[in-house]
């Protein structure tokens, strides 16, 4: 045998079904995203419950980047903290790929290359394949073999823990469906690394066996279902600059309304994309269609929320709708464009000079991107105003595990209150920023329908009639109504989600977005250490009022964001009557996705030091 | 102020084909200086827009920030307007005409909103060939921050205070000529019978139709030593090519000796007749457009109609919008429906 012996260490011998973590480090630009959704979507389709977590770098080719994947019967869906199998295939990420690896766990690497640190540890077992040889004797194109070397892993791995092959070559057929073609090397390669474990190795205490728990559920990006979300909502019209971690958004529109926007007719688009010069430019075009009175939306990312700023006040001064997707990343300034983070919480709430507030919605998995995304464009007609999807990069750009989307026929987009031609008719005059029901909301019109519908739209002072100003009461009560408008917004937004512990407890944890997997399950495993927890997590800012409830009850809240600076605490304390002591940061700005251990260990020795 | 009530209407006035008088296209009272170029092009809107027989309604007027851009409430007041941010507003009509390409999208700007701070967005609304009416009302300086230079000050003009420009400027004319714009024209805000046929010509243009107006600063720039002033411009201004907007139900009527006048049929209804005051110059010709503006460099101001393309398509034809606009859609045609969703989330498992 050419390769190392297999090492296996003493003491690891319990058999980890269905619930355990394997992380692939490979170089970028080498095709490894799609053998590695391949190894993922096998375990799905075996009805295993599983996750996909993609850490890659700003740089188009040659840079480390890591796929975790997590298999977890019990259908978590954050980061556990652990790595039970890593494949090594970078030799620059080598050391530290070696280090992740949790005691009693394995790693498999690429054995054509000798690897000078290769048994720096014992506590682990440790996995040669010669995948370069195998495939460069089978391939002679040179970008084949590279993209056969990562099908050859995926076959090892395949052996390692029995991923069934029969669905993997499914998988296979169905990639390749449009390039049959590639179908038999695809395998060959697959089968490559596969056999070479039969032959040589055991398989590892770790197993892939078939449940049931997957056939009411979908793999799918927060990016493409928010996009589904733009269509489903009726929007017609989205403008865009590009933007890493919010590209996917609009490719995802795009591509669903090329299938389902294009009228059979006459060949017409039911629909408009435009490329903007810049951010700015895309929030003013997206201003002037929804002006216009169509749904309209852009996705962009915290720099981007940047430039757009004087126009979102715009929007919030003239009453003018606007869906904004923010895919957060990590800030400031151009940060680290590949990794997420929670850290335009603020910079939403508040964007623009002068007084400004605004709705943000925060999903918490691509499921509920989908459905706020066509809440977004509810709220913003209903409330006249620009309203935030505040999402990430985690849950925009990674394949998480969701129930189906479902749409109940009978919904009705809310366009809020317009007059059109026929209620125009009924009335004497039109007064575009006046109270006419005493509930902050005006009645707006849309340009063209009607003589009687004319207003002038500006950014400048203006009375309740829609005349310019510069009268400081007549500047107050237009100012005014648009903050009860945001405020009676609250409690018709997504309200919080709740979740009692089991036993009585005066401690909680708060959070947002994609915190939530790895929050709950971190609430579970304290549990089994004794330490309960209530949990709530915000959906909506204007903050329900039950948010002030839930903290009320509770000497001590927890909130866990992805930021360093406590963004979500300090909004609880500036617009709720929480105390400050009561509220305590746990946070996480690593960049990386939610760790489930990362959160329990910062909670409990917390609650250890409290007593 | 909005405020101030306007003198009584004349009844004698005219009534176009909607039975409106040119009363019925002016706006509230204007608030700029006494004699202020913007005011001029303001009448000359009101003027044109009533001889267009345009329905006030069906216009949508859009602004930046400026004493320019001011005056979109003193015009069409019965029409919808948007006076948006400083040097934002291409962006805004752009985003307005997508969903509705039927409405006529009036945009006024100044030298400060367009070749400063918005140049950008005025640059890609040409790339765009956004179909609207877009007016820079050019007076060398920054007119409501009270007289910094702009960028279209003239190489060794002078400003009020005595500081000389050395920069050198940008013009919106052959700016929007080297960008593909498909109808270009300059004009002088003293000259209503050149700028109302252009303002007409221009709203009737299927595609980006700039017409950068001469437009004197009274309170700023209307000195000795300055290239914006009344008289300078007076001195210098030079019309090049004449052109008369005839609206498609209209005969031609004027007597053009032969060879003189070019007629040509606008995509959106209409002719434009050209006549030559002088050069032989043929607009439709890109090249000598731009030898013409060569030629005439530091002497003289060409005017007129420089530039004109009816065969570009415009951006709602380059995105392939459907005929009903995209505002005027019925949502159960926009949104796909329960059993399009259950068939799509198969392709997710
Ligand atoms: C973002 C921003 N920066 C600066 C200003 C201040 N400002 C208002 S008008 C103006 C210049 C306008 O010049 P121009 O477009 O030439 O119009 P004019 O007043 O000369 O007609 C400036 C700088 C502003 N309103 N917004
Ligand atoms: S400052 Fe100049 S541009 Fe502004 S209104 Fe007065 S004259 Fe006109
Ligand atoms: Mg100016």
């Amino acid at each position: 045998m050419n390769v190392q012996t297999q090492t296996r260490s003493a003491g690891s011998t319990a058999v980890k079904i269905n619930d355990f973590v394997i992380k692939i480090g490979n170089v970028n630009g080498t095709g490894s995203a799609s053998a590695n959704g391949l190894l993922m979507k096998s375990i799905f389709r075996m009805g295993v419950p599983v996750v996909g977590k993609n850490m890659f770098p700003s740089n188009i080719q040659g840079l480390p980047t890591w796929y975790e994947i997590r298999v977890s019967k019990d259908g978590w869906t954050a980061r556990s903290g652990d790595v039970d199998l890593m494949v090594a295939m970078n030799l620059e990420s080598y050391e530290q790929d070696l280090k992740a690896v949790s005691p009693g766990g394995a790693l498999l690497y690429d054995s054509t290359w000798p690897r000078p640190k290769l048994h720096g540890r014992e506590d682990i077992t440790v996995i040669g394949v010669p995948l370069a040889k195998m495939t460069n004797s089978e391939f002679a194109n040179a970008r084949t073999r590279v993209l056969m070397k990562n099908m050859a892993y995926v076959g090892a791995v395949a052996a390692l823990t029995g991923i069934d092959m029969a669905v993997i070559q499914s998988l296979v057929e169905d990639t390749f469906k449009a390039k049959p073609k590639l179908i038999e090397p695809n395998m060959n390669a697959l089968m490559l690394g596969h056999d070479y474990i039969t032959q040589n190795y055991e398989a590892l205490p770790l197993r892939v066996e078939p449940m049931d728990e997957t056939k009411d559920c979908i793999l799918i990006e927060g990016n493409d279902a928010a996009a589904l979300g733009c269509v489903y909502a009726g929007a017609t019209f989205g403008a865009w600059y590009p933007i890493t971690p919010s590209t996917s958004l609009m490719d995802g529109f795009k591509n669903h309304c090329q299938k389902l926007r294009v009228d059979p007719e006459s060949g017409k688009n039911n629909y408009c994309i435009i490329q903007a010069e810049d951010e700015l430019s895309a929030i003013g075009m997206v201003i002037g269609a929804n002006w216009n009175g169509a749904r309209s939306f852009t996705p962009t990312s915290g720099p981007g929320i940047s430039l757009m700023s004087e126009f979102i006040g715009f929007a919030y001064y003239a009453e003018v709708p606007a869906v904004i997707f923010d895919i957060q990343r990590v800030g400031p300034s151009t940060g680290m464009p590949t990794r997420t983070q929670q850290g335009d919480i603020l910079l939403a709430a508040y964007a623009s000079h002068g007084d400004t507030k605004h709705i943000v919605l925060f999903p918490a998995d691509p499921k509920e991107c989908f459905e706020l995304s066509v809440d977004a464009f509810d709220a913003a007609e209903r409330y006249q105003t620009p309203v935030f999807v505040l999402s990430d990069l985690d849950i925009g750009m990674n394949e998480w595990m969701v129930p189906r989307f479902e749409w109940d026929d009978s919904r009705q987009p809310d366009r809020g209150k317009v007059l059109h031609a026929d209620d125009l008719e009924k009335i004497e005059k039109f007064y575009r920023y006046f109270d006419h029901d005493g509930d902050g909301i005006p009645y707006r019109t849309i340009p063209g329908e009607h003589p009687k519908g004319a207003y002038f739209t500006r950014g400048s002072g203006h009375n309740k009639f829609g005349g310019y100003t510069e009268d400081s009461a007549a500047y107050q009560e237009v100012l005014d109504r648009i903050l009860q408008k945001w405020k009676k917004a609250a409690d018709h937004l997504p309200g919080p989600v709740i979740q009692k512990a089991a036993e009585p407890t005066r401690r909680a944890i708060l959070t947002v977005g994609g915190c939530d997997a790895a929050v709950r399950e971190a609430i579970a495993r304290m549990a089994l250490e004794g330490l309960h927890f209530n949990y709530l997590r915000v959906k909506a800012f204007p903050f329900h009022s039950g948010i002030e409830a839930f903290i009320a009850e509770h000497d001590t809240v927890f909130v866990v964001e992805q930021n360093r600076d406590g963004q979500l605490r300090q909004l609880l304390i500036n617009e709720t009557a929480a105390e400050k002591k009561q509220l305590v940061s746990i946070l996480d700005y690593s960049g990386m996705p939610a760790d489930t251990g990362l959160i329990a260990r910062m909670i409990t020795s917390h609650c250890q030091a409290e007593g | 102020m909005t405020s101030i009530k306007k003198p009584l209407v004349d009844k004698h006035l005219r009534k176009n084909r909607h039975g409106l008088t040119q009363r019925d296209y002016e706006g509230v009272a204007s608030t700029l200086c006494a004699g202020c170029g913007h005011d001029s092009i303001t009448a000359a809107f009101v003027r044109a827009f009533h001889e267009l027989d345009l329905e006030p309604h069906r216009a949508a007027k859009v602004s930046g920030i400026g004493c320019s851009s001011k005056t979109t409430a003193y015009f069409l007041g019965q029409s919808s307007g948007i006076n948006t941010v400083h040097g934002r507003m291409p962006s805004v009509a752009t985003g307005a005409a997508a969903v509705n390409p039927d409405l006529h999208y009036i945009g006024v700007s100044g030298d400060g909103d367009s070749l400063s701070i918005g140049l950008g967005q005025f640059a890609h609304a040409i790339r765009r060939n956004l179909n609207m009416l877009y007016v820079i009302e050019n007076n060398g300086v920054y007119g409501l921050t009270k007289g910094q230079f702009s960028a279209s000050a003239d190489i060794g003009t002078r400003a009020k205070y005595g500081e000389v420009n050395e920069q050198t400027p940008i013009d919106p004319v052959r700016l929007a000529l080297t960008l593909g714009a498909t109808f270009v024209a300059r004009s002088f805000s003293g000259d209503k019978e050149q700028l109302v046929p252009l303002i007409k010509a221009g709203l009737m243009h299927r595609g980006f139709a700039v017409i950068d107006v001469v437009s004197p600063c009274v309170t700023f720039n209307d000195h000795a030593g300055s290239t914006k002033s009344y008289a300078h411009t007076y001195k210098y201004y030079h019309p090049v090519i004449h052109a008369d907007f005839v609206p498609e139900e209209k005969e031609i009527t004027a007597d053009y000796a032969d060879g003189e006048a070019i007629t040509i049929p606008m995509h959106n209804g209409g002719d434009v007749i050209l006549r030559k005051t002088d050069t032989s110059h043929d607009p439709r010709d890109r090249d000598a457009a731009f030898d013409l503006l060569k030629n005439l460099e530091g002497s003289e101001i060409p005017t007129g109609l420089i530039y004109i393309d009816e065969s570009r398509p415009e951006m709602g034809e380059m995105n392939h919008l459907p005929d009903t606009p995209l505002n005027a859609i019925n949502h159960s045609k926009l949104c796909p429906g329960s059993a399009t969703l259950k068939q799509l989330m198969d392709g997710y498992a």
